[in-house]
């Protein structure tokens, strides 16, 4: 497939959740709790994204395939357009800004308090993303985005401390994520590109 | 609300006739289908498209009925599904027709009752109480219901009883999610006997004027208004007076955050709601949660001399 095409695809199917949150709300089928569907809803897509960004580069490896490794980036940035929209529905939204009541849940749920540091470390990787301050930060860039594992660990983490009992959809989110990362250790890196190599 | 363009209001014929085919719907399909497509109604008197009717408009402290629509729709049954907009669809099936309400254990005259026989024997009254769920959402809704203590006069439990004990039905054919073993069913609740007593304590039959729908507990479910919402529990089939505290469902499933009392606290925080706060369903802002959800004049001597931190 061209480039193109596949660049098309991915910013379609990414603002696909976006599109049909804008939808299923002026159709009026966002349940009769609507703030809360949202919430929920951005925020799946904040993790799933993050997943997917994170499924780039040991895919490429694997497959040599040279867009996944360009796909990284984008996906990256829409986990982080879905997180801020999860943060902004909470806060503004849900809490109507009240700071006193959302300094509140801050301090009173550990669950909120995970996911404002996985926002807050996405925000800092978000604003990076670019090439100037790739330039600017030279080899710290690329350890200052190891963060985005720190980030998406916190990221499953605030969804398995904020569901109700039932956890088994983080915890497969999170087993995801525990496989993406121990690809990424060197010794099993070199393997995987070996692999492709040698075929 | 978004005001409604002229061009957008339905002429009156066209919403007559589309009133007359709801109507021969009714009949071919059902009153559930109907639930499920009828357009957003409010508290309505005399009863709109769906039928849904209520004497008064608003609780005892001015708070307007939640919609029959969103009542109808927006429900946490976990017997069908934990999707909460899926309940109504799924359980539109639900036979609920013949039933039998065992009731029993320490009781001097243990009885099964047939639902009709309860309907018959107990005059159902409206009442309207609020609706406070442990997720942070809250309803008011116009019950048909009967006080508990009825009931339980009629068995009279003995000098031993000290808790009720409620078991819904146990059926994975008619509940899906019963297929599910991640939680332990059947549902069960509890409550003590002077909480069972209280003249909040209801067994509800109907809301809106009609017979409970599935997705509300039909046919016959407990309405305890000063505590979280899982503790009214539906589709009851089971009422044992006992000694001990009875396991609920819920402190089964997850001890450290659900607890015997459940009584609607916003200064008892949960780990994952706020408690402080809840949005009314239909409303956007958040409001704050009152103490045994506004009911404290009639229930806080329940609890007099009790930690209500520790006992959650």
């Amino acid at each position: 497939m061209p480039k193109r095409l596949l660049t098309i695809l991915l910013h379609s199917l990414s603002l696909l959740p976006l599109l049909l949150l804008i939808i299923n709300g002026l159709g009026g089928r966002l349940t009769a709790n609507p703030i809360q569907a949202i919430t929920q809803r951005t925020g799946q897509a904040a993790v799933l994204w993050l997943l997917f960004s994170l499924s780039c580069s040991p895919l490429q490896w694997l497959s040599g395939w040279h867009f996944a490794g360009q796909a990284r980036r984008p996906l990256g940035l829409y986990a982080f357009f879905y997180a801020a929209l999860h943060f902004l529905t909470f806060a503004v939204l849900d809490y109507g800004l009240n700071l006193s009541l959302i300094g509140a849940a801050l301090l009173e749920k550990r669950f909120i308090l995970v996911g404002l540091l996985a926002l807050l470390l996405l925000l800092a990787l978000a604003l990076t993303s670019n090439r100037a301050a790739m330039r600017y930060l030279g080899r710290h860039w690329k350890r200052l985005h190891r963060l985005s594992y720190a980030a998406a660990a916190l990221a499953v983490l605030h969804y398995l401390w904020a569901v109700k009992s039932d956890i088994r959809q983080p915890l497969l989110y999170g087993s995801i994520l525990l496989i993406l990362l121990t690809l990424r250790l060197p010794p099993i890196r070199r393997a995987l590109i070996h692999l492709r190599q040698r075929s | 609300m978004k005001a409604i363009p002229s061009s957008e209001i339905t002429p009156e014929e066209v919403y007559l006739s589309r009133r007359r085919f709801l109507k021969q719907a009714l009949v071919l399909t059902g009153a559930v289908a109907l639930a499920a497509c009828a357009p957003q109604s409010v508290a309505t008197n005399p009863p709109g498209d769906d039928g849904a009717t209520a004497t008064g408009s608003t609780d005892e402290l001015g708070d307007r009925l939640t919609s029959y629509q969103d009542v109808t729709n927006y429900n946490n049954f976990y017997e069908f599904t934990t999707d909460k907009v899926a309940v109504a669809r799924l359980s539109s099936g639900f036979i609920s027709s013949p039933w039998q309400v065992q009731v029993g254990g320490l009781v001097e005259s243990p009885k099964t009752f047939d639902l009709d026989d309860l309907r018959a024997r107990f005059d159902r009254q409206e009442r309207i109480t609020r609706l406070r769920c442990v997720e942070g959402w809250s309803m008011v809704i116009p019950w048909l219901a009967f006080p508990l203590r009825d009931l339980l006069n009629e068995v009279r439990p003995t000098a031993d009883a000290r808790y009720v004990r409620f078991e819904s039905l146990y059926d994975p054919q008619q509940f899906p999610g019963q297929k599910d073993k991640w939680f332990n069913w059947p549902y069960v609740e509890g409550l003590t006997l002077a909480e069972a007593y209280n003249d909040l304590t209801l067994l509800a039959t109907g809301l809106y004027g009609k017979d409970l729908l599935p997705q509300n507990g039909a046919p016959i479910r407990l309405v305890v208004p000063w505590k979280y919402g899982f503790k009214s529990i539906k589709s009851i089939v089971k009422i044992d007076l006992v000694a001990e505290q009875p396991t609920s469902f819920w402190m089964a499933a997850a001890p450290n955050e659900y607890g015997f009392y459940a009584n609607v606290n916003p200064n008892v925080p949960h780990p994952r709601w706020s408690q402080a706060s809840e949005r009314r369903i239909g409303e956007l802002g958040r409001r704050d949660t009152l103490l045994f959800n506004g009911y404290a004049e009639q229930v806080a001597e329940l609890y007099r001399g009790l930690d209500l931190k520790a006992n959650y």
